[in-house]
């Protein structure tokens, strides 16, 4: 098992004809992702890596049945791309793209709301690496390669920094069930609570590994959650202790507005909930593989 | 991205904010000038910097008379003002905001933010102006008003009715207050801001409502479709690096260390800081190279860091995830023979094609310390930064 995305699951590109979209289907093809086509609007009918192209999701859905999209449209088209797919059905958006508005997204998040739980559009990002489920298939721009199968869910707001944990962790033979880049957007589609509680249902994640940084609630309201609902550990990493206050340190989000926004604030609040937390950014791994020491076989699977 | 208080006013007007009769004065005849031009007998004349508690560090002065005027004029032009929301060095005044001098019976607080938590535009209110936000949320939070805006219909009037009546103001001074919430919200949503504050909004002695002073920031993500906002930018209030790093799509702020840090990816850049201080050192600056990591744009990166001459090692960390590590090496090869770099230079690659960068840094012939791991990395800049010092 894993989480959000596996070899079977169907997937579409917004974006699909252009240089980025191109380069990255062909890494999501090579890595196993069941990519079934594409969108572009004005270039449907054609075929692109050998696949069909659709002006609409909505036409994309009907012919391919599928289920997940990756966005790779530029920053002005993009709040317009994600409610196109809620409104076709799409089931899981994950949007790579950095610098969209934040008033775009406050108007998506509303927007999505307005389908039944049932139907409703999980969206990842925007501003993230995206989403892998180790040896199966990846919506995203990570390397695929430096992700070996294993028991760990790692989720985290850096590209970059995730990948960085995902070294660390294939250096010591600990392997991923999915890695979830939640972005570093202020308003971002899921939260740190949400990706949470995917780990947790899932039976095959026995630990999971969640790297914040400076900026925004999200990062204390995973530590609650963990504390009141988690039943397996959750080893933590806060990045940004020497940024100062009110400067943006490169994500949207990044920044020490309020109390409880910085770096040491947060990993406290992380500490006193229970949670394992790195000493240092080059301790990911060694933090991790420790959990896991600690809590050998500690399997939670509810059985039906 | 921040503008200037006048700046402010001149686009909250246009939404219909009630605000105060003035004029930016860029000289001290310009500055009699538009004092003549408000008429009265009494002006205030306020340096126009990107920082507020302009007050208590002398930048605001009240005028009873012309000479006074070109007087405060002379005195705030070309000065460097210094606030609690400056830091040290200050920022420079080059503008000021001549304005009538109002009789104030009662100073209030109006802000309007895009709260990340609740992820809608949230107007807030407090009876007592004249204090920053967090101060009062700290001091009387029970007295705060909140209203949160659904973003689907935008703000109603009774949400900012409710408001002025929980402010206390008499019903002919909310209407006026409704107006000046409603302009605000508009022109939030309209023009993209992050944050609009009346502080104070005041009352004058004869019951109208107007606000004092405004600040307003802007989502430097929604400028491209607001060119009207984006002009307003003043690169003086910005340190000079950070505006060059803007150019070359680079995004770096300035700190206060020695190790000068290169680094793709904003999460990678904070947690190799944190490393170094972890080590034992301090970094000179945030900057990420994002993605690319040509040889130009980490050419520029170098001229970039070392323009601070506070830098005494330069530390390089990629994790080349599209990238290839060889790429990556090439690139800084080129850089660092190009701007001929004058410190010790550490640098760390991961990822793809990892060893044929190695192999590549190393065959360069160039002083470069390697490192294979973040920790490794840190350790090795830090003690390089030590050697210097001991030099």
């Amino acid at each position: 098992m894993s989480i959000l995305l596996d070899e079977t699951t169907r997937v579409i590109i917004q974006g699909f004809t252009g240089d980025k979209g191109t380069f990255h289907a062909k890494e999501m093809i090579a890595y196993g992702t069941n990519v079934v086509g594409g969108v572009t609007p004005g270039k449907g009918g054609t075929t692109h890596l050998g696949r069909p192209v659709f002006n609409t999701v909505k036409e994309a859905v009907a012919n391919t049945g599928a289920t997940a999209s990756l966005i790779l449209v530029p920053a002005p088209f993009c709040a317009d791309a994600i409610m196109e797919a809620a409104d076709a059905g799409i089931r899981l958006v994950v949007t790579i793209t950095d610098g969209v508005p934040a008033q775009d997204m406050m108007t998506v998040k509303r927007y999505l709301w307005r389908y039944p739980k049932e139907r409703r559009t999980r969206l990842i990002g925007p501003n993230c690496a995206g989403v892998i489920s180790a040896g199966k298939a990846m919506m995203g721009i990570m390397p695929g390669h430096i992700y070996t199968r294993g028991p760990v869910g790692v989720v985290t707001r850096s590209g970059t920094l995730g990948y960085e944990a995902a070294a660390q962790m294939q250096a010591l033979g600990i392997g991923i069930t999915t890695s979830v880049g939640i972005g570093g957007d202020p308003i971002n589609g899921s939260s740190f609570v949400d990706i949470l509680a995917l780990f947790e249902r899932d039976p095959e994640t026995e630990a999971v590994m969640m790297i914040g940084e400076i900026g925004g609630p999200q990062e204390a309201d995973a530590a609650v959650f963990v504390k009141e609902h988690m039943t397996k550990p959750v080893i933590g990493y806060v990045a940004g202790l020497t940024a100062p206050k009110g400067r943006r340190m490169g994500h949207a989000g990044a920044i020490i507005s309020a109390f409880g926004d910085t770096a040491a604030e947060k990993a406290e609040i992380m500490r006193s909930a229970g949670l394992i937390v790195a000493p240092s950014p080059a301790e990911l791994g060694a933090t991790v593989a420790q959990a896991l020491a600690r809590a050998p076989s500690r399997r939670v699977v509810v059985q039906r | 991205m921040d503008i200037h208080e006048y700046q402010a006013k001149e686009l909250l007007a246009a939404f219909g904010v009630p605000v105060p009769k003035g004029g930016v004065a860029y000289s001290a005849e310009q500055a009699v000038y538009r004092a003549a031009e408000i008429g009265g007998t009494r002006w205030v004349v306020k340096a126009q910097i990107h920082a507020g508690a302009r007050g208590k560090a002398g930048g605001i002065r009240l005028c009873t008379s012309d000479v006074d005027v070109r007087q405060a004029a002379k005195d705030l032009l070309g000065k460097t003002l210094v606030t609690a929301q400056t830091g040290p060095e200050g920022l420079p005044v080059h503008r000021l905001l001549v304005e009538q001098a109002l009789p104030i019976e009662r100073e209030l607080y109006v802000g309007l933010v895009l709260d990340r938590k609740r992820e809608r535009i949230v107007v807030v209110a407090h009876p007592h102006g004249g204090m920053e936000i967090e101060e009062i949320a700290q001091q009387e939070p029970a007295a705060i008003l909140r209203e949160v805006v659904e973003p689907a219909v935008g703000m109603q009037a009774f949400q900012a009715r409710e408001l002025a009546f929980g402010l206390g103001l008499r019903p002919a001074q909310v209407t006026q207050a409704v107006t000046a919430i409603l302009g605000a919200y508009r022109a939030f949503r309209e023009l993209d801001a992050t944050m609009v504050e009346f502080n104070p909004l005041v009352v004058t002695t004869d019951g109208q409502v107007l606000a004092l002073d405004v600040k307003m920031s802007f989502d430097d993500n929604a400028m491209f479709r607001r060119p009207n906002v984006a002009e307003l930018r003043d690169y003086a209030q910005e340190d000079p690096r950070e505006a060059e790093a803007a150019e070359h799509g680079l995004n770096y702020v300035a700190l206060d260390g020695d190790i000068g840090c290169i680094i793709n990816g904003a999460g990678l850049a904070m947690a190799t800081m944190d490393m170094i201080k972890h080590a034992g050192g301090e970094p000179a600056n945030f900057l990420d190279i994002g993605g690319g990591a040509s040889p130009d744009r980490v050419a520029a990166a170098f001229r970039l860091v070392l323009s601070d001459r506070k830098v005494k090692v330069v530390l390089v960390n990629v994790f080349a995830g599209i990238n290839r590590c060889d790429w990556v090496a090439e690139g800084v090869v080129q850089a660092v023979r190009s701007v001929q770099a004058p410190v010790p230079i550490v640098v760390r690659l991961a990822g793809t094609n990892v060893q044929e960068g190695r192999r590549i840094l190393k065959e360069s012939g160039l002083p470069i310390v390697t490192a294979d791991t973040l920790a490794e990395a840190a350790e090795r800049a830090v003690a390089a930064r030590n050697a210097v010092r001991a030099a």
